[in-house]
This record gives C-alpha cells, sequence and structure tokens, in this order.
C-alpha cells in the first residue's frame, strides 16, 4: 500500500495538497477523471514522510495517509 | 502500515458540492473531527445556514436541520432548550450571520445560550454570485462593489468576534484560520474546545474562522489562502478574544 492514497474520484484537482506539501512528493495528473477535473497522485513516494498535511488540508477527503 | 490520517467518522462518504479548493469543506473536516475525538456524535444537532452551507446535513454524519436566512441561532436556542442534554451548533456564512442574522447571534449571546456557533468569514456572499457582505473588506472588488468598497457609501467592515467578546453572555469567542498546517491544528483546537465547554453546560461558544471563496474572489485556491493571511488577518486579528482561565 502507498503511503499517500488519493481517490481520483472525488479529488476536484484543487491542487491544495500538492502546495502544502513540505516535499514536494505530489503532482497533478494530466488527465481528467469522469467529472473533468486534474486530479493529484504522489508522483515522489520516496520523499514523502507522511506527515499527513496533504491529507489535512483536502477539501473533499480525497486523501489518507499511512506510515509504513 | 499505520494510519495517519483518515477521514472523521462524522462525515458522510457523499461528495462535497462546494467550488474546488474552498476552505468549507476544510472547516466540515475540523468540526466533524471534534465531534468524534469528543465522541457525541449521537447527540449532536447541528442547525445549517442559508449560503454555500445550506447542505451541510448531507456532509455531517449526525441529525441535521437547516434555519431560514440568519436564524440559525435562534432555531439552536429552540432545540437546545427542548433538549437540554444535546450538544447543538450552528454553522454559518458571514451573510447568514453577519447580515441578515446579526439581531439572532447578538441575542443568542446576550441570552448566554449554551450552543457551538462555527461562523465561517470569506468577506463575501458565496452562494449568490458574490456580493459585497458586511465583512468585505474596505477597498475589496464584488459583484454589488465593482470599485472596491468604500467607507463613506457602505461604512467599514463590522467585526463580530470583537463584537459578541463585549457581550455578558459570550462565554467564549475566538478567531481562527486554516491557511497553515499550524493555523489549522489551532482551529482544530478552538473549535474542539467550543464544544466541550458547550458539553460542560456554558455558552454562548463562537469560534469566527477566516475562509475562502476562490470563485468570487476569482483566485485559486492557493492564492485564496494567501489573501486570507495577507489581506484579512491584518483587519480581522486571529485569537481568543474571552475565554475563561477555567476554559483554557
Ligand atoms: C431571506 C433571504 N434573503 C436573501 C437570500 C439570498 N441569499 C442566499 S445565500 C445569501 C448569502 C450567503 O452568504 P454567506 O452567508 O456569507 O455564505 P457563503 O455562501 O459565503 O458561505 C443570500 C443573501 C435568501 N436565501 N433568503
Ligand atoms: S504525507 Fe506529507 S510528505 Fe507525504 S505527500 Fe502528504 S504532505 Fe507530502
Ligand atoms: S487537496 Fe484534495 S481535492 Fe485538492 S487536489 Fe489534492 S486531493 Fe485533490
Ligand atoms: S461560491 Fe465560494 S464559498 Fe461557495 S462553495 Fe464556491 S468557493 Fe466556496
Ligand atoms: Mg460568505
Amino acid at each position: 500500500m502507498k503511503k499517500v492514497v488519493i481517490d481520483a474520484e472525488r479529488c476536484k484537482g484543487c491542487e491544495l495538497c500538492v502546495k502544502y506539501c513540505p516535499k514536494q512528493c505530489l503532482d497533478i495528473a494530466d488527465s481528467t477523471n469522469s467529472k473533468g477535473y486534474l486530479p493529484a497522485f504522489l508522483a515522489r513516494e520516496d520523499d514523502c514522510i507522511s506527515c499527513g498535511i496533504c491529507g489535512r488540508m483536502c477539501p473533499d477527503s480525497a486523501i489518507e495517509v499511512f506510515k509504513p | 502500515m499505520q494510519d495517519v490520517y483518515r477521514t472523521s467518522n462524522s462525515l458522510t462518504k457523499n461528495t462535497m458540492h462546494y467550488c474546488p479548493g474552498c476552505a468549507h469543506g476544510i472547516i466540515h473536516k475540523l468540526v466533524a473531527e471534534s465531534i468524534d475525538e469528543l465522541g457525541i456524535r449521537e447527540k449532536t444537532i447541528g442547525v445549517a445556514p442559508v449560503g454555500c452551507a445550506v447542505l451541510a446535513y448531507n456532509y455531517f454524519n449526525i441529525d441535521c436541520v437547516v434555519a431560514a436566512h440568519g436564524r440559525a441561532p435562534a432555531m439552536a436556542t429552540g432545540i437546545k432548550r427542548v433538549h437540554p442534554d444535546r450538544i447543538v451548533f450552528t454553522y454559518q456564512g458571514d451573510g447568514d450571520l453577519a447580515s441578515i442574522g446579526a439581531a439572532e447571534i447578538v441575542h443568542a449571546a446576550m441570552r448566554g445560550e449554551k450552543i457551538t456557533v462555527i461562523f465561517v468569514n470569506n468577506a463575501i456572499y458565496g452562494m449568490t454570485g458574490g456580493q459585497m457582505a458586511p465583512t468585505t473588506l474596505v477597498g475589496q472588488k464584488t459583484t454589488t462593489s465593482p470599485y472596491g468598497r468604500q467607507v463613506e457609501h457602505c461604512g467599514s467592515p463590522i467585526r463580530i468576534a470583537e463584537m459578541l467578546s463585549t457581550i455578558p453572555g459570550a462565554y467564549s469567542v475566538s478567531r481562527v484560520t486554516v491557511t497553515t498546517p499550524a493555523n489549522l491544528m489551532k482551529a482544530k483546537k478552538t473549535i474542539k474546545r467550543a464544544f466541550q465547554n458547550q458539553i460542560d453546560g456554558k455558552g454562548l461558544n463562537i469560534v469566527e474562522v477566516l475562509s475562502t471563496c476562490p470563485t468570487n474572489w476569482g483566485r485559486t485556491p492557493y492564492e485564496s489562502m494567501r489573501w486570507v493571511d495577507e489581506n484579512m488577518v491584518p483587519y480581522y486579528p486571529l485569537g481568543d478574544f474571552k475565554v475563561p482561565e477555567e476554559a483554557k
């Protein structure tokens, strides 16, 4: 399981998680979900410190964070 | 794998209707987490406003009602007085609480109602298309102040937390925001305390949360967060305006 699990169908592509991640682990995908939003995804898992900030800042409860 | 962050049990699985990046969703989560942590989900009743949060009952996994515009504190008063063992809160925007509902919040505070009020101030009428609110900043452009709010014409923005803190019946009055992870944690602590105070039989408890409206402000969600820090916080300072020692 990944450290950060993003539900791409819930995501509205607002980029708050991308901007607030202290390790710049997240990016925005280049293809849309079924609602037409470009969802966020975990692009650099090795850099992720499982701090939970992306999950807390996501307004749409699209992110869950885990620690190995 | 160990859980670091998961969605609260006091939220339903429904997708929120809020615009992408709107801070209403973040504030809902803080309220829901507070309800979870205090173990009061089964006995909490929410009163939703008229405004973008009118559909909040779809998202809180608790019993909710919707009040007429601005009347949530009056409705919450009735519910709490009939069911004093329940935990009752209102969730209201600035158009709802500070404009059409100004009398209701002032008198609910004056009576010292044992309720919790989450006041979401985004300096605009979000739902109706971005009109000027009493909280709109001087110079801020909205659809009804296209050249920016002018003091000579509309007066100065109302500081609700400061005003309510002068009312003896208000038990706790604070202002927070959710613009950084640190501010968010502080906001969570303050909201949780505003519920704990009610559990302890105290009221009225109000938390003003400086929020965003990326859509009507014409800014990205992240720029909107910065705009709160740079423009709203200097006029609407954060902090506890009235919190008794016993509640700290
Ligand atoms: C009695 C009445 N007057 C006016 C309206 C129109 N109206 C709907 S929402 C709203 C203001 C909402 O602004 P706010 O409370 O700040 O909530 P936001 O959408 O910004 O979260 C107004 C004036 C109404 N629904 N009912
Ligand atoms: S858990 Fe922390 S480090 Fe990992 S992606 Fe989220 S914000 Fe970045
Ligand atoms: S904060 Fe949430 S909704 Fe916004 S881009 Fe990230 S996952 Fe998507
Ligand atoms: S109109 Fe503004 S306050 Fe309403 S959901 Fe959209 S961004 Fe949020
Ligand atoms: Mg508003």
